[in-house]
C-alpha cells in the first residue's frame, strides 16, 4: 500500500483554457505533501486532476503523464472509477451523506463492490477506519445515529474514515481543515502525521504554519502572471522550503510579501 | 469479493473497457435487427422500433459485463434505460401534433373559420365561427375577472400581509387550489347559478366564473412571485421621498414585476382556454352565434371538438380534428407570446 | 404645519382604501374554496336522496357512487404506474445525464405536453391510440390472460380503462417530472462528488446521494400527478366505453366510468334530480381530489423545512 505519484509535463485545460501549466514532481510513498500558493493559482485544480476528479467538469482534459506504481492515470483504458477508487479524496466542507448513519457513511465506499458483506466483517471494516481516523471512542456507541449529527471536525473525521475505509493507495485532501475551529484542526494535523505510516497524503492548504507543520515535502503553485495559467514554481523538502527557498517568488510569498 | 481479500501490491487501474463507439455499433445492430425482424415477422415500424430499443438497451450491458465489469454493465444498462424513457415520452407528442395537423389542416378553409353550425345538416359546410367566438368572450370575461383579484392578493401577500398568518393560510390555500379539478369548478359556478336563476340556466358568464375560479391560483402565484423578486431598495428609495405606500405599489413595484405578471397572465389563459368540462356544464352548446354572455347558451372551442367527435360521423370526426387544430395553435401562440414577453421584460425586474 | 397636516389625510385614506382592497382580495380567495363546498352541498344534497329511478342501476346514491369512486381510483392509479418511471428516468435525464446545453430544451419538449388541452388529447386517444393499442392488448390477453387485469375478452375498438390510462399516464407525466427533476437538479454538489470520490459510477452516485435527497419532493409530485388524475374529464370521457360495473379487467367492453366522466357524459340529458345528483358525485370528487392536494402540499413542505436546517 502507499504508492508514490510521478507527474511528468501536466497541463490541465477546462474546454480551451489552460488552467495549469507543466507540472513535474514526484511524490514520495508514505510521506505528506503540501501544495501551497495564493487563491486561483492551480493547487486544488491540480490535485483534483490526481484522481480524475477534476473531470466532473464537462469538458476538462489533461495533457501529459500522472503515473502511480508504473499505471498511467491517463492512460488508454483506465477507467476513473477504478482510480478513484485507489486514490481518495477529502473536500473542504465535511461532507458525511446525510440520510445515512454514522456505520453506513464509513461502508459506503465498500459496499460498492461487494453488495453482501458479512455483519463480522463490516463491523471490523468500520471499527478499523473509525479507529484509524482516531475517531471510534467517540462515537462507537452511537454508530446507528445519523452523520449529521456529530460536529464539524467529527464530521471531517469521519468523512476521512470513510475515504481509508476502502483502504486507497492515496490521500488527497483539498483544505481539509478551513472550515473547522483550531482544535479540531490540530486533531487532523495529528491525524495526518498517524496516517502517513500507511498512505500517502497530499494537502492543499492556504495555512502556511500549517503546511509547514504537518508536510514532509511542500509545492509552491503561482500564476505566472495575471490572466496566465498556474504552474509549479518550486519543489522543494518542507525544511528547505521556509527556510532557504530556491527561487524568490517562493521567498516573497511564504514571508507574507503577497498572497 | 471484500476488500480486505484484495491482494496488496499493484492492482490495476486498467480493466478491458468497451471501445469508445460502443454504443453506436451497438444501436446500428440494434436497428438491423429491429427492421429484419420486422420484414422476416411482419410487424409495423412501432414493434420494429421496441425491438431495436429492447435489443439496444440488453445488448450493451451484456457486452459491457463480458469485457468490463459488473458494474459498469449495470451504469451502462441504467443510462440506456433513461435515454430510452426520453425517446418513449417524445412519441406521443409527436405523434399527436403530426396527427392533429394532418387530419386538422384539410378541414381549415375560410368557411370553417366563419361559419357557425347553425341549420347546417348532412354534407353542408359548417364552421367553428360561433366557438371561436364564444372562446374569445367567455376567457376574456374569466381573465378580466381573475386578473385583478389575483394581482391584489398577491399584492397582500407580498406587501401587507408578508409572512404572518393569515398570509401563510391564503398562500397554502392558493396552491391546494390548483388542484380543483375543472369539473368541479364548472359544477360550482353551475350550483351558484341554479341557486339563484334556477335548475335550467345556461349562459356563457357562468362559465366564465367558473374559469376564472381555475385562474386565479395561477395568477396569485406567478404575481406573488414576480412581487417578491422587486428588490426591497426600490420601494425603501421610494418611501424615503415621501410617496405613501399605494402609490409605491402602483407606481414602482408593479411596473417592475409588470413583465413577470403578464407572462403568468397569459399563461394562465392559455391553460384555461383548452377546459373543456366547465363549459360544457356551465355555458352548454349550441350551433349558433351568441354574443350575449348573460343569456342563453355560448358554444366554446374545446365543446364544439367534444360534440363534433361525439357525433360519431366522419363529418363531425374531420371538423373535430379541425377544431383541435385551431385550439393548439391558439394555445401554442399564447404559449409563444408570454416567452416572448418574459424575455423582452427580463432585465427590469431586477433577477 | 398645517400643509403637512392637510396632506394627511388623503394619503391614509388612499392606504387604506387600497390595503383593504388587496386584503379583500386575499379574503375572497378563502370565501370562493369554501364556496365551492357549500355551494356543492346545497345543490348535491337532494342528489342524496332522489327517486331510485334516477340511480338505475344502482338503488341509492351510495351505491351509484361507489364504481366511479372504484373507477376514479383505477384510472389513476394505472396511470400512475404508468407514468411515474418514464417521469423520474426523464427528471434524471434532465438534471443528470443529458449533455448540458440540451437540458433546458428538452425541459420546454416535455412541459410542450402540458399544453395540450385535454379535449385534444382525448380526441386523440379515442381515435388514434385505441386503435393502436389493439394488438398490445392482444398480447396482454395471450400471454397474461391469467392475471385479472387482462382476463379479456379483449374489445375490438380498444376504448377501454388501459388506453385510458395510458392517455392519463401522458397527461401527468409532465408535471411529476418537472417537480422531480427541479429537487433532483438541487441535490449538493458536495455529495455527489463524495459519492465520485469514492469510486462510484454515475448510477451509484445518483442512487447513494440524489434520490435519498430528493425522497419527499418526488412523493409529493407523484401526490400532485394523482390530484390531476383524479379530476381528469374530458380525456377519459373521450376515450372510455364505459358502464356502471366494478371490476380490475383493463382490456374488455365493460369498464367503470371515473366520477368525472361520467358527469360529462350523463350531463346533456340530465334531469334537475339527475342534475343534483351528479352535483353531488361532483362534491364527494372534490373532497377527494383537496384531501389528496393538501397531503401533497403538506408533505413538500415538511421536506423542505427538513432539508433547510
Amino acid at each position: 500500500m502507499a504508492k508514490s505519484i510521478d507527474v511528468s509535463d501536466l497541463d490541465i485545460y477546462y474546454g480551451d483554457f489552460l488552467a495549469v501549466q507543466g507540472v513535474n514532481m514526484t511524490i514520495k510513498a508514505r510521506s505528506v505533501t503540501a501544495f501551497i500558493g495564493p487563491s486561483g493559482c492551480g493547487k486544488s485544480t491540480f490535485l483534483r486532476s490526481l484522481n480524475r476528479m477534476h473531470e466532473v467538469i464537462p469538458g476538462a482534459r489533461v495533457e501529459g503523464k500522472v503515473v502511480v506504481d508504473g499505471q498511467e492515470l491517463y492512460g488508454a483504458n483506465v477507467d476513473p472509477v477504478a482510480v478513484r477508487r485507489q486514490i481518495g479524496m477529502v473536500f473542504q466542507r465535511p461532507n458525511p451523506f446525510p440520510t445515512m448513519s454514522i456505520y453506513d457513511n464509513v461502508l459506503a465506499g465498500n459496499r460498492l463492490n461487494a453488495k453482501r458483506m458479512k455483519r463480522a466483517v463490516a463491523d471490523e471494516i468500520v471499527e478499523k477506519s473509525l479507529r484509524g481516523a482516531n475517531l471510534w471512542n467517540e462515537v462507537k456507541d452511537r454508530l446507528g445515529k445519523p452523520g449529521m449529527g456529530l460536529s464539524g471536525g467529527q464530521q471531517q473525521r469521519l468523512c476521512i474514515a470513510r475515504a481509508i475505509a476502502v483502504e486507497p493507495e492515496v490521500l488527497l485532501m483539498d483544505e481539509p481543515c478551513s472550515a473547522l475551529d483550531p482544535i479540531s484542526t490540530s486533531a487532523i494535523e495529528d491525524l495526518i502525521h498517524e496516517l502517513k505510516t500507511d498512505y500517502t497524503i497530499v494537502i492543499v492548504t492556504h495555512n502556511m504554519q500549517q503546511a509547514a507543520r504537518v508536510s514532509d515535502d511542500t509545492g509552491f503553485f503561482n500564476l505566472k502572471a495575471t490572466g496566465q495559467p498556474g504552474h509549479l514554481v518550486e519543489f522543494n523538502s518542507t525544511q528547505k522550503m521556509f527556510a532557504n527557498p530556491d527561487n524568490d517568488a517562493t521567498e516573497a510569498y511564504i514571508s507574507g510579501r503577497f498572497g | 469479493m471484500t476488500v480486505l481479500d484484495v491482494p496488496k501490491g499493484t492492482i490495476p487501474l486498467t480493466h478491458g473497457r468497451l471501445p469508445q463507439w460502443a454504443p453506436l455499433l451497438v444501436g446500428a445492430v440494434a436497428i438491423a435487427f429491429g427492421g429484419l425482424l420486422g420484414v422476416v415477422a411482419g410487424g409495423g415500424l412501432v414493434a420494429m422500433s421496441v425491438v431495436a430499443v429492447i435489443v439496444y438497451v440488453v445488448a450493451l450491458p451484456l457486452w459491457s459485463a463480458a469485457v468490463e465489469n459488473r458494474r459498469a454493465a449495470v451504469d451502462r444498462f441504467v443510462t440506456g434505460l433513461i435515454w430510452s424513457a426520453f425517446a418513449v415520452a417524445c412519441v406521443p407528442l409527436v405523434w399527436l401534433i403530426t396527427m392533429v395537423i394532418q387530419n386538422g389542416a384539410s378541414t381549415i378553409n375560410q368557411q370553417f373559420l366563419t361559419f357557425d353550425m347553425r341549420n347546417v345538416i348532412g354534407d353542408a359546410q359548417g364552421g367553428l365561427y360561433h366557438a371561436l367566438m364564444g372562446t374569445l368572450l367567455i376567457t376574456g370575461a374569466a381573465a378580466l375577472m381573475s386578473v385583478p383579484i389575483g394581482i391584489f392578493a398577491a399584492i397582500y401577500l407580498v406587501e401587507y400581509g408578508k409572512k404572518n398568518r393569515l398570509a401563510r393560510v391564503i398562500t397554502f390555500l392558493v396552491d391546494v387550489m390548483t388542484g380543483i379539478p375543472s369539473i368541479v369548478a364548472g359544477l360550482f359556478a353551475l350550483a351558484l347559478f341554479v341557486l339563484i336563476f334556477g335548475p335550467a340556466v345556461r349562459c356563457g358568464f357562468g362559465g366564465s366564473v367558473a374559469l376564472s375560479l381555475l385562474m386565479v391560483p395561477t395568477v396569485v402565484r406567478s404575481a406573488e412571485e414576480m412581487l417578491m423578486l422587486v428588490p426591497d431598495d426600490l420601494r425603501e428609495a421610494s418611501y424615503a421621498l415621501g410617496v405613501p405606500k399605494w402609490r409605491t405599489i402602483t407606481k414602482v413595484v408593479l411596473p417592475t414585476a409588470l413583465g413577470g405578471i403578464v407572462t403568468g397572465v397569459v399563461l394562465a389563459i392559455s391553460r384555461v382556454i383548452g377546459e373543456t368540462a366547465p363549459l360544457l356544464v356551465v355555458a352548454g352548446f349550441t350551433d349558433s352565434v351568441n354574443f350575449d354572455l348573460f343569456h342563453g347558451r355560448m358554444m366554446t372551442l374545446p365543446v364544439f371538438i367534444f360534440t363534433q367527435y361525439a357525433s360519431a360521423t366522419p363529418k363531425g370526426e374531420a371538423y373535430a380534428w379541425g377544431g383541435a387544430l385551431v385550439l393548439i395553435a391558439i394555445v401554442m401562440l399564447l404559449n409563444l407570446i408570454a416567452r416572448v414577453i418574459g424575455k423582452i421584460f427580463a432585465p427590469k425586474t431586477g433577477r | 404645519m398645517s400643509a403637512t397636516a392637510s396632506q394627511k389625510v388623503p394619503r391614509a385614506v388612499g392606504d387604506r382604501i387600497f390595503s383593504g382592497a388587496a386584503l379583500a382580495a386575499g379574503l375572497f380567495i378563502m370565501l370562493a374554496l369554501a364556496g365551492v363546498f357549500f355551494f356543492l352541498a346545497l345543490e348535491g344534497w337532494p342528489g342524496l336522496s332522489a327517486p331510485e329511478l334516477i340511480y338505475r342501476p344502482a338503488t341509492d346514491f351510495w351505491s351509484y357512487v361507489g364504481p366511479l369512486v372504484f373507477g376514479t381510483t383505477l384510472a389513476a392509479v394505472l396511470a400512475l404506474v404508468i407514468a411515474l418511471p418514464f417521469a423520474i428516468g426523464i427528471a434524471l435525464f434532465i438534471s443528470h445525464y443529458a449533455p448540458r446545453r440540451l437540458a433546458t430544451p428538452i425541459g420546454y419538449v416535455i412541459d410542450l405536453l402540458a399544453a395540450v388541452p385535454s379535449v385534444v388529447y382525448g380526441l386523440w386517444g379515442g381515435k388514434a391510440l385505441s386503435q393502436a393499442i389493439l394488438p398490445v392488448q392482444g398480447w396482454f390477453y395471450d400471454h397474461l390472460g391469467f392475471l385479472p387485469f387482462f382476463k379479456g375478452p379483449p374489445s375490438a375498438t380498444g376504448r377501454t380503462m388501459l388506453t385510458a390510462g395510458v392517455v392519463l399516464a401522458i397527461m401527468i407525466l409532465p408535471i411529476i417530472t418537472a417537480i422531480s427533476r427541479e429537487v433532483f437538479a438541487q441535490t449538493p454538489r458536495l455529495h455527489q462528488e463524495a459519492a465520485l470520490a469514492l469510486g462510484a459510477t454515475r448510477w451509484e452516485m445518483v442512487r447513494m446521494t440524489v434520490f435519498p435527497y430528493g425522497r419527499s419532493g418526488v412523493v409529493s409530485a407523484v401526490m400532485l400527478g394523482l390530484g390531476r388524475a383524479l379530476g381528469e374529464t374530458m380525456a377519459v370521457a373521450m376515450v372510455l366505453s364505459a358502464s356502471p360495473v366494478v371490476t380490475l379487467n383493463l382490456i374488455s367492453t365493460t369498464n367503470p366510468a371515473t366520477i368525472a366522466s361520467n358527469i360529462a357524459s350523463s350531463y346533456k340529458e340530465a334531469t334537475p334530480d339527475k342534475q343534483a345528483v351528479l352535483i353531488a358525485t361532483g362534491l364527494v370528487l372534490f373532497a377527494f381530489t383537496f384531501a389528496v392536494n393538501f397531503l401533497a402540499r403538506w408533505v413538500a413542505g415538511r421536506g423542505e423545512r427538513r432539508l433547510n436546517r
